[in-house]
Parts: C-alpha cells; sequence; structure tokens
C-alpha cells in the first residue's frame, strides 16, 4: 500500500490520510468498549501515535492494517477497561488473514457481513463471544456469569470465531 | 492446517486475550514450538478483528484528528524510508531462541561427540599397545617356562656346575621372575620354597618349585605384597606345604646388588 509506505518514511500527510481512512473502526470499538468518548479518544490518539512511532510493528504483507489497528484498538481498550496495563506489545499482533478494509465500500461490505454471521449466531454463542471480546472476560469468568461449563464457553467462543472465518473465505467481501 | 486438538479452543481465548494465566503460560510453550498453531493464532486474531466491525456508532470527533497530527507533528520522522524489517514476534523470538538452543546442544554433543571419540581412540591405541606388551611378555615367559624350551648354562671350563638361581624383581609392580638352573634333586614330599628378604621385617614366602630333571626351574610373579623393596633373595627346603618363615638351612642367597 502507497499510503502505508509514504507514512514509513515519515509522511505526515500519508499519516493523516490512514487516520481518516481507519480512525472510524478503530474509535468505534474502543467507545463499544469503554463506553466514554473521552477513554475512547484516548485509546485512538494512543494507537495511532503507536503507528507513527513504530510503523514497522505493522507487517503489510500479512494482513489489512484495518484489521491490524483494530485488534490494537480492541486490545488496548480492555486493558484501560480492567485498568491494567497494556499487555499485548503491537509488535506481537500479527494476522495473517483479514478483509481489506482499505476503502469505505471495502469496510461497509464487511461490517454488514459480520454483523449478519452475529446475527445468525444462536444468542448464548453470540452473547459469550461478545463477553469475550468487547468486554474482555476470561472464559471462567464467562463461565461465572453465564453459569455454563467452562468447556462449553470455550467451544462457543472458538465456534464463533471459525464462523466469521468461513463466512469470509466463502464470499469475498471486496 | 495441523493444529493440535487439545489447543484449539484455547488459541480462540488465547487470540481474545481471555486465557486464564495458567492456561495461557502452558499454551505459549507449545506456540514457541508450533508453527501450525502459531498459524491458527494469526487467523483467529484476524477472525476476532472482524468482530470490531460490527460495531456501529459516531465518527471521532474533528478535535481528535488535529491532536493526532499536532502530536506527530512534533515527532518528525526523517523522510528515510523505514525498511519493512522482520517481524520480530514473541514466537519468532523464541522459535529463535529454541533454533537457538537446538544449534547450541547440537554443538554441544557434536564436541562431546568428538571427545568420545578421541578418548575411544586414545583407549584403542593404548589397548593396541597393551595388547603388543602382553604379547611379548607372553613369549618371554612361554620361553622360560616351556618344557620343550633348552636351558644352557655357561660356567668357567672345568668347573661342576653349580647350582644358581636369577631373580628378576621390580618391587612398584610386584612382579618377580625366578629362574635356576642345576637345582639338587629335591627328596620326596619335599619343595623348594624361595624368600623375599625385605630391607625391613621378616622373610616373605616368594613361591614353591621343585625342579625338573635337569635341575631347572622358574618361579613367575608370586603373590607379593606390593611395593616391598628387596634386600635379598633365599632358597630354603620346605615340606611340600610350605612354611610361613623359612627352615634353616638357606641352601642358596643371592649376593645383593
Amino acid at each position: 500500500m502507497a499510503v502505508v509506505t509514504a507514512m514509513r518514511s515519515g509522511d505526515q500527510s500519508a499519516m493523516a490520510e490512514l487516520y481518516d481512512r481507519y480512525s472510524g473502526i478503530v474509535y468505534a470499538v474502543a467507545l463499544r468498549i469503554l463506553a466514554d468518548t473521552s477513554a475512547a479518544e484516548d485509546v485512538l490518539q494512543e494507537i495511532f501515535l503507536q503507528l507513527w512511532r513504530n510503523p514497522g510493528a505493522f507487517d503489510a504483507a500479512r494482513g489489512s492494517l484495518g484489521a491490524w489497528l483494530a485488534v490494537i484498538a480492541r486490545n488496548r481498550a480492555i486493558d484501560s477497561l480492567r485498568r491494567r496495563r497494556p499487555e499485548t506489545d503491537i509488535e506481537d499482533v500479527v494476522l495473517s488473514v483479514a478483509p481489506d478494509l482499505a476503502s469505505e465500500t471495502d469496510r461497509s461490505r464487511a461490517a454488514e457481513k459480520v454483523r449478519g454471521v452475529l446475527g445468525a449466531m444462536p444468542p448464548p454463542q453470540r452473547t459469550v463471544l461478545e463477553m469475550a471480546y468487547f468486554e474482555g472476560m476470561s472464559h471462567s469468568e464467562i463461565a461465572t456469569k453465564t453459569g455454563e461449563p467452562l468447556g462449553t464457553i470455550k467451544t462457543r467462543i472458538r465456534a464463533g470465531l471459525i464462523a466469521l472465518r468461513k463466512a469470509f473465505r466463502t464470499q469475498p467481501s471486496t | 492446517m495441523n493444529v493440535h486438538e487439545q489447543f484449539a479452543e484455547d488459541l480462540a481465548l488465547y487470540a481474545l486475550n481471555a486465557l486464564t494465566e495458567e492456561d495461557r503460560a502452558h499454551l505459549e510453550q507449545h506456540l514457541a514450538t508450533c508453527p501450525s498453531c502459531r498459524l491458527e493464532l494469526e487467523q483467529l486474531r484476524a477472525d476476532s478483528a472482524l468482530l470490531a466491525l460490527s460495531t456501529v456508532g459516531p465518527k471521532p470527533p474533528q478535535r481528535s484528528r488535529q491532536r493526532l497530527l499536532d502530536a506527530i507533528a512534533k515527532e518528525p520522522r526523517m523522510p528515510v524510508a523505514v525498511p519493512a524489517r522482520p517481524r520480530r514476534s514473541l514466537w519468532g523470538v523464541l522459535g529463535w531462541a529454541a533454533a537457538l538452543a537446538v544449534v547450541v546442544l547440537a554443538a554441544s554433543l557434536w564436541k562431546e561427540n568428538n571427545a568420545l571419540q578421541r578418548d575411544v581412540s586414545s583407549f584403542h591405541a593404548s589397548l593396541d599397545r597393551q595388547t603388543v606388551e602382553l604379547e611379548r611378555a607372553r613369549n618371554v615367559a612361554d620361553s622360560i617356562t616351556n618344557p620343550e624350551g633348552q636351558h644352557f648354562t655357561l660356567v668357567a671350563l672345568k668347573a661342576p656346575p653349580q647350582p644358581q638361581g636369577k631373580a628378576i624383581y621390580v618391587p612398584k609392580r610386584g612382579t618377580l621372575i625366578f629362574i635356576a638352573n642345576n637345582l639338587p634333586e629335591l627328596p620326596s614330599q619335599r619343595t623348594y620354597e624361595l624368600w623375599l628378604i625385605p630391607e625391613q621385617g621378616a622373610p616373605i614366602p616368594a613361591g614353591l618349585f621343585k625342579p625338573d630333571a635337569h635341575g631347572s626351574a622358574t618361579v613367575i610373579n608370586p603373590p607379593l605384597p606390593p611395593d616391598t623393596k628387596a634386600k635379598a633373595f633365599a632358597m630354603t627346603v620346605e615340606n611340600e606345604a610350605g612354611a610361613a618363615t623359612p627352615t634353616m638351612p638357606i641352601v642358596m642367597m643371592s649376593a645383593g646388588e
């Protein structure tokens, strides 16, 4: 991606372009998790500053920048929600497959598809997945809260993620 | 992909940071050595990124954009292309560490193997030398003790043959070879006994022997106390069972060397 290359070489306008492209995803996931606009803005600022300071942390050959930023933002927001210091080094976050979210159209199509997959899931599975993803709960916390066995929680989380993967494999979003 | 089934569900939890500390450490140990599970983890992370797309909400305020641009303006980077350096993930580091450990271990084993091979070669060489020496000693002993061996004792002409004995003693090794010739024939149920006369203390029995028809006899390495320095060797005639102390008279004694 030329704009990523430009950003890497210190082009501030390229950084602004990347912000315009992906800030919506980063802010939305941070706000969903933190339910606080000020805290979500802090996460937004922090994530893009990290990208600026350490552009090499993102491996363009593996996964899209949008998906990578979403994962980083989600992890950082969860850390903030649970008032713990950041647990994940951004260099350790690697995605091997992710939809291309570079254009507004890509993002809209992908978002629509994800919502479709989630809507088709059995409610207990969707709830478990969202508790883990948006609330940062461990499987044992979820088991305690829902009264479900640990094994069931584990199975539902994995099955939910695999369902999302399959949806994007069988129907390309672009 | 050959993901290890026992880790499949934990991988999904790990991708969401939803694994307990204990399970996490256990899984990380496995990830350090399993490329298939690392790849699956990366795919699960990509899957989880899709969940972020399900969120709907307002766009970030304009002030956030300006705040970021102001911040990066204060941290300009030199307009030099930053090469996409190889990813330095935790697994990569652990993988390289594991690879390095294997290399170090292999080098260590190779070194140890070489040392062992050197030792074995050294043992073989030593064994070869000892075999040669043993064979030589056998030949010497066989020549001395062989009943078919012809023994010649050279004496002054016209002098009658005199009984004589030759003792070769190595105190450090405790080895003794004794060769006697022209010994008088013994009465029945009697035997010659050789004595080691130490520098200090009582005579030590050094073997029983009877001469053959030619008056010759040998004693090879009788049991002797180690590292006993000898002042002389002596011979007595004893009962067939031998004696613990010499019975007088002494029939032969070394002149001392």
